[in-house]
């Protein structure tokens, strides 16, 4: 592993950012999305490919609050972190702030206290980000804030469709699954309109909140009726954790209506995307031959994934630097 | 003999009708004819509003408990600040006011260091638990005006049955928070595009308008009384007003902040913003103003919710329902109702004065000579900028900081005595 200077890294994405914090696309204009994509495709070239370590971030200190479990977003971020030589800090812990006897701002502002000056959090609460970045000075990065939103898990989503399709004009994306309880949906919805994108979500009634029309997406509840018109189909986890009482009969209906197998891979169009944001339940959403199959880019969104941490997180600490839009 | 004059004022009484200038007299603590000969107290009220003094139905005291949050001098001190001369309180203490002896606490306390009149509300079942009845006779004879869970609603529909059946005897009414459990367990917004947006558990609308025809279907069975506590939708203002204009014995509140407020304000997560019911949208205000304006709803109430800021200051699922709303009530009126055109200034003050009596059943909110004179005197054009750090409540939790509002309360007179002056001399 080596690292390449600073002079020869290509910033694409330098100038169009400005925001101070990454709370969730809704916040965020195409031109700063873009910025985003711009610079991950810049990272992905010359770190990920070439298992190279950039000396971006050294002396600097991220810290990884997570009060929700999680595993790949957790580890993404830590990994994309090092790639750019921050120190990272994990913290870890679960239930809710007053169980622990220390609200998360506490926590946050104690690591902040250690010197970081860039925090990504998961939280299972809406709005825990926003509430932060009111009160640290470090910039905030929102790893999911309960249902509400996951901007990174999106900014890849997006980033993987467009590194094979290049544009999203005329492009038809379909969210599948639990809308109601999916940070990833809410997201993707953002990012999908404001780059253009047509988006369906389709699932059954009990998990399509209200009015979300008013999002500029179409509704359907017939995964069927909507296969022979869409370019990528992201199937959404089964929330099992977040779901109070009985929104399906059954995981065998679910999979009946909602679930993606050879016979719908058969009704989809011959170049369709199929794109899941993990961990899959495999033969709930997906069955094992659709989600190894050859429409499959789940485990390229993984990787993508890296590129577009690496790319908010030097973004965020850019701006931090050089306090461009303060 | 005590004499006391408010000289030259708009006075205004819903009760009678009145809205003249003219001077107010008041003589060892009742309203009085004027009294030939030496006066002891005056007070020049020339451009100022003189009015009963505003009777609250619904304030959280948390004493006994509590008291960290919130004592019954704080409270009272605050209701006085803001108009309230008084004060009905939820029986949500520890222990539950299900009890004669936890009622007499509160009015003993209530004399000792309450700046204001205290009526309290006892709990309808046992431990405020929606089980068993209280014993509701025994709390009645120890001086609960009304009876009530608080923000528990009575959500067995044979428990609220036989609680109108019983309550009726004694001649008190039962105040429920409508809202169906089941409809808004873990909620904390509206159920609307902005839950949607917002990933927020959402309390649709039709929870409370379930629990409100429940409760009129119950009341005209069985003949008893009920009170809606602080209703939200434009569908429970329908079903209120078809109810009394047949003439079941139901009232109905709502709070300022569920008037200048939607459901909006939770983009800012803002967890002062969190009120149960939950702020709704632009089109359940326009129902709630017309049933301020036609007499379909007859009060509003502060429903005062002292919450101290380390519980409150928490990301929105975890932080408490609430707002501290006693110091506030009358300027968010005024913007909401008189601001905007909606009603006169008399209508206004009948909302917060005998509106409010007639749902608790007191003796209270006019100037009728020989009532207890308790006057609000109000300086209605003046501007000024909202500043909870200045509260008298001991907590903070108003999501108006900041707001530049019109209408002030200036003096306050309980029992003839004067018990706040903005200025500082009361």
């Amino acid at each position: 592993m080596s690292t390449i200077p600073d002079d020869q890294l290509d910033r694409p994405g330098g100038s169009a950012w400005t925001s101070k914090h990454l709370l969730g696309l809704e916040d965020l204009s195409s031109g700063e999305i873009t910025a985003i994509l711009d610079q991950a495709a810049e990272f992905k070239r010359c770190s990920l490919e070439s298992n190279t370590k950039l000396d971006l971030l050294s002396g600097t200190v991220v810290a990884n609050l997570f009060f929700e479990p999680s595993t790949r977003t957790r580890t993404s971020f830590s990994l994309a972190a090092k790639r750019l030589s921050a120190d990272t800090i994990d913290f870890t812990a679960s239930g809710s702030s007053l169980s622990k006897g220390e609200t998360f701002i506490d926590t946050a502002r104690n690591i902040e206290a250690m010197g970081a000056s860039l925090v990504v959090m998961r939280h299972k609460s809406p709005g825990a980000p926003h509430l932060l970045a009111r009160r640290v000075g470090a910039a905030v990065l929102n790893a999911g804030d309960g249902t509400h939103e996951h901007p990174t898990q999106a900014l890849l989503d997006l980033f993987t469709i467009r590194e094979k399709r290049g544009s999203f004009e005329g492009l038809t994306v379909t969210l599948v699954g639990d809308i109601l309880h999916s940070r990833v949906a809410r997201s993707n919805i953002w990012g999908l309109k404001k780059l253009g994108a047509r988006v369906i979500v389709c699932g059954p009634s009990t998990l399509i909140p209200p009015r979300i029309e008013e999002l500029g997406v179409e509704v359907s509840h017939r995964l069927d009726d909507v296969l022979a018109e869409t370019d990528c189909i992201n199937l959404l986890r089964i929330q099992f954790e977040r779901q109070r009482g009985a929104f399906f009969p059954s995981i065998r209906e679910y999979t009946h209506f909602y679930g993606m197998n050879a016979q719908r891979l058969k009704a989809a169009r011959d170049d369709v995307m199929i794109l899941a944001p993990g961990p899959i339940n495999r033969g709930v959403e997906l069955t094992p031959e659709v989600a190894d199959g050859p429409h499959s880019v789940i485990l390229d969104q993984v990787t993508n994934g890296l590129a577009v941490r690496m790319a908010c997180l030097y973004l965020l600490h850019e701006r931090l630097r050089t306090g461009v839009g303060q | 003999m005590t004499t006391t004059v408010i000289r030259g004022g708009r006075v205004i009484d819903p009760v009678e009708g009145r809205d003249e200038i003219a001077d107010l007299w008041m003589v060892d603590g009742v309203f009085a004819e004027p009294v030939p000969g030496q006066v002891d107290r005056e007070l020049d009220a020339e451009g100022m509003i003189v009015c009963p003094g505003f009777v609250e139905t619904q304030a959280k005291l948390q004493e006994s408990g509590w008291e960290e949050g919130e004592t019954i001098a704080t409270a009272t001190a605050a209701a006085v600040a803001g108009g309230v001369t008084s004060l009905a309180c939820l029986p949500e203490t520890e222990p539950v006011v299900d009890n004669r002896a936890a009622v007499e606490f509160i009015r003993r306390q209530a004399e000792r260091t309450g700046s204001c009149h205290v009526f309290p509300l006892g709990a309808v079942t046992k431990n405020r638990d929606g089980e068993e009845l209280a014993e509701i006779g025994q709390l009645v004879e120890g001086g609960a005006v009304a009876l009530t869970d608080g923000k528990r609603p009575i959500a067995n529909a044979e428990i609220m049955r036989r609680g109108l059946e019983y309550s009726s005897m004694f001649g008190r009414r039962i105040f429920d928070h409508p809202q169906v459990p089941e409809l808004s367990a873990g909620g904390v917004m509206h159920e609307g595009l902005y839950s949607t947006l917002l990933g927020l558990r959402g309390i649709p609308a039709a929870a409370e308008e379930i629990l409100v025809a429940r409760d009129v279907a119950l009341a005209e069975m069985t003949g008893g009384s009920v009170h809606l506590m602080t209703i939200s939708t434009a569908a429970s203002v329908g079903l209120v007003r078809r109810a009394r204009e047949r003439g079941v014995d139901v009232t109905a509140s709502v709070t300022p902040h569920h008037l200048v407020l939607t459901d909006a304000e939770l983009q800012t997560f803002d967890s002062n913003c969190k009120v149960d019911p939950p702020l709704r949208s632009r089109e359940h205000i326009e129902a709630m103003m017309e049933g301020l304006a036609d007499g379909t709803i007859e009060a509003i109430c502060s429903d005062h919710r002292p919450v101290p800021i380390e519980e409150k200051d928490l990301e929105l699922d975890a932080a408490p329902f609430g707002i501290v709303g006693l110091e506030t009530m009358l300027p968010l009126c005024v913007r909401a109702l008189i601001d905007s055109e909606r009603l006169e200034w008399p209508q206004l003050i009948g909302l917060l004065t005998s509106g409010p009596a007639h749902v608790l059943g007191i003796d209270r909110g006019s100037l009728v000579q020989g009532q207890v004179a308790d006057v609000v005197v109000i300086d209605p054009d003046a501007e000024w900028s909202i500043d909870p750090s200045q509260f008298r409540s001991q907590c903070r939790n108003s999501p108006f900081g900041g707001w530049q509002v019109r209408g002030r309360v200036e003096v306050v007179f309980v029992a003839g005595d004067k018990a706040y002056s903005r200025e500082g001399d009361a």
